[in-house]
C-alpha cells in the first residue's frame, strides 16, 4: 500500500499548497488576469452586436422570487420610509457628473420605463426568473451628464450586512447596456422589501451580488480604490469575489 | 547507417500528447476539487432555466468534505478563483491538443476507431481480453475499449465540461444565448456539468487503476519521457 500512501501524500501536499498559493500576490494577479480574459472573451464572442441577456415570457416566471443577502433594512429611517410607501425616498446621483441629481420615486416613475423578464443567477448556483420594471440607468446618466474621465458607476445602498454598508460597481459598458435598469417593480407589483424596496439595480449580464438593493445613491468615479475596501463591492471587499461577475 | 540497433524507434507518446496530458491532469483535478466547493455552496441540482429550492430539485449532492475540496476550508470565492484560472488553462490546452493532434495524425491514426473495430464481436473479444489483463491492441496503438474511453473523454466529456461551463456564465450567455438553450437552460447546463464531472472522475479512477496493473513504472516513464514504440 506504499503507492497509495505516496498518492495520498502527493494529493495532500497539492491541496495544502493550493491553500497557501491562494494567498500570494502572484496568484491574485493571475486571477485578475483570468477574470479579464473571461470578460474579453464574453465581449468579443458576441462579434460586435449588443449582447443581450435572454428574456423570458410571463409563463416562465418563478412562483416566488428568492431573496438573498440582506432581506430587510433594520433601521428606524427605513421603517419610517416603508410606512409612508417610500414616498420620500431619494436617489442621489453624484460624482463625476455635470449636475448632481436627487430623484424621488415619482421622478423615477416619470422616466421612460423598460419591462424585462430575466433570470437572476446567484453566485452560489441557483436561479430565479422575474419581471422587472424601471428606467434604464442610461436615462438617468444622460440627465445628470457624465463627465469625461468617469470610468465606473458605484451603487450605494441603505442596507448593512455584517457591519458594513452594501455597495456595488460596474463599468460604463454595463452602465449603458439597454437591460441595465433601476427597477421599482417585480412581477408588476412595487418591489417587496425582501427584494430591495423601493429601488434596486438590474444588471442582467452579471451575477446576483451585482444587483444592489435598497438603492440610495449612484456615484460616478474614475477609480474604485478610494471606496470602502477598494475592490469595488461589498462581497469583493469582504470575501474576495470577482469584480467582474459575468462568469 | 541502417545497422541494427542504430535505428531509433519513434516515440511512444508525442511531446504534444505528453505536455497536454499533464497540463490537463493538473487542470482537471484542480477544477474538480474546486468544483466540489462550488457544489457545496448550493447542493441542489435542477433541470430547466431556474430552480432554488428542494421542490424543484432532481438531486441533492452530498456535502463534500474538506480533504476533497479546494480550498480545504470552505470559501466559494477562492474556489471560483481556481475555477476561473484553470478553466482557461484547461479549455485552451484542449483546443491546442486537438488542433495539433489533427494535423500530426494522432487523432485519425490512433484515436479514431476503424469500422471493423466497432463490430460487437470485436468489442466483446477485447472485453474478454481485458478480463485476462491482456491490453495489447490487435493493431494500432490502442485497443477498441481504450479508443472508446479516450475518445469519449477527449471528444465528449471534456468538451461538454467546457461548453456547459460557458453556458452557465451570464456574460457568456449574453454572447451565445443558443448555447445555454441547447443544454435546456442554465440549470440543466449546471446539472450536466456536475454529471460529466463525476463521469470524468470515474474515468480517472479506472485510468489510474489500469496504469497500476499494466506496468506503472514504464507507463509513467513513457508519459514523461515519451518512451519508444515497441
Amino acid at each position: 500500500m506504499k503507492r497509495r500512501n505516496v498518492l495520498v501524500g502527493a494529493m495532500a501536499a497539492m491541496v495544502s499548497a493550493c491553500d497557501k498559493v491562494s494567498e500570494t500576490s502572484v496568484f491574485r494577479s493571475l486571477v485578475d488576469g483570468a477574470q479579464n480574459w473571461h470578460r474579453g472573451l464574453h465581449r468579443s464572442l458576441g462579434f460586435g452586436r449588443i449582447e443581450m441577456a435572454p428574456e423570458y415570457t410571463k409563463s416562465d416566471i418563478s412562483p416566488f422570487f428568492r431573496g438573498n443577502g440582506s432581506r430587510d433594512v433594520d433601521t428606524d429611517a427605513y421603517r419610517a420610509s416603508e410606512a409612508e410607501g417610500f414616498a420620500n425616498w431619494q436617489l442621489a446621483v453624484t460624482g463625476l457628473v455635470d449636475k448632481d441629481l436627487s430623484l424621488s420615486l415619482a421622478d423615477i416613475h416619470a422616466l421612460p420605463q423598460r419591462t424585462q423578464i430575466t433570470r437572476h443567477d446567484c453566485v452560489e448556483g441557483w436561479s430565479a426568473i422575474g419581471q422587472w420594471t424601471g428606467p434604464q440607468l442610461s436615462e438617468v446618466l444622460d440627465q445628470a451628464g457624465v463627465k469625461d474621465g468617469a470610468r465606473y458607476v458605484v451603487f450605494h445602498c441603505a442596507d448593512t450586512l455584517g457591519g458594513s454598508k452594501y455597495y456595488e460597481s460596474i463599468d460604463l459598458d454595463d452602465a449603458y447596456h439597454p437591460q441595465t435598469i433601476i427597477a421599482h417593480e417585480l412581477n408588476g407589483e412595487p418591489l417587496p422589501v425582501l427584494n430591495g424596496a423601493p429601488l434596486r439595480m438590474r444588471i442582467e449580464r452579471q451575477l446576483g451580488y451585482k444587483q444592489a438593493k435598497y438603492l440610495t445613491g449612484i456615484e460616478l468615479v474614475d477609480s474604485l480604490k478610494p471606496i470602502a475596501g477598494g475592490e469595488g463591492g461589498y462581497w469583493e471587499d469582504r470575501a474576495g469575489y470577482q469584480w467582474y461577475a459575468g462568469i | 547507417m541502417t545497422k541494427l540497433g542504430k535505428v531509433k524507434l519513434p516515440k511512444r507518446h508525442l511531446l504534444s500528447t505528453r505536455l497536454w496530458h499533464w497540463i490537463n491532469a493538473v487542470s482537471v483535478i484542480i477544477l474538480f476539487m474546486s468544483g466540489l466547493t462550488i457544489s457545496n455552496a448550493h447542493r441542489r441540482l435542477y433541470w430547466g432555466d431556474w430552480g432554488f429550492e428542494t421542490a424543484q430539485a432532481w438531486f441533492v449532492a452530498p456535502m463534500f468534505p474538506g480533504w476533497a475540496t479546494i480550498p480545504t476550508r470552505y470559501s466559494l470565492a477562492i474556489a471560483r478563483d481556481y475555477h476561473i484560472v484553470f478553466a482557461l488553462v484547461f479549455g485552451f490546452s484542449l483546443l491546442a491538443f486537438m488542433l495539433i493532434s489533427l494535423f500530426n495524425g494522432h487523432m485519425t491514426r490512433d484515436l479514431f476507431a476503424r469500422a471493423r473495430e466497432w463490430s460487437p464481436a470485436h468489442i466483446w473479444l477485447d472485453f474478454k481480453e481485458h478480463l485476462k489483463f491482456n491490453f495489447e491492441p490487435v493493431e494500432g496503438k490502442y485497443n477498441i475499449l481504450q479508443k472508446i474511453a479516450y475518445g469519449g473523454v477527449v471528444f465528449v466529456l471534456l468538451p461538454l465540461m467546457i461548453f456547459t461551463g460557458m453556458a452557465m456564465s451570464p456574460g457568456q450567455e449574453a454572447a451565445w444565448p443558443w448555447l445555454t438553450e441547447m443544454f435546456g437552460g442554465r440549470q440543466s447546463a449546471r446539472s450536466i456539468h456536475f454529471i460529466c464531472a463525476f463521469a470524468l472522475c470515474a474515468f480517472l479512477i479506472m485510468h489510474v487503476l489500469l496504469v497500476l496493473v499494466s506496468g506503472p513504472f514504464r507507463q509513467m516513464r513513457d508519459m514523461i519521457t515519451g518512451g519508444r514504440e515497441q
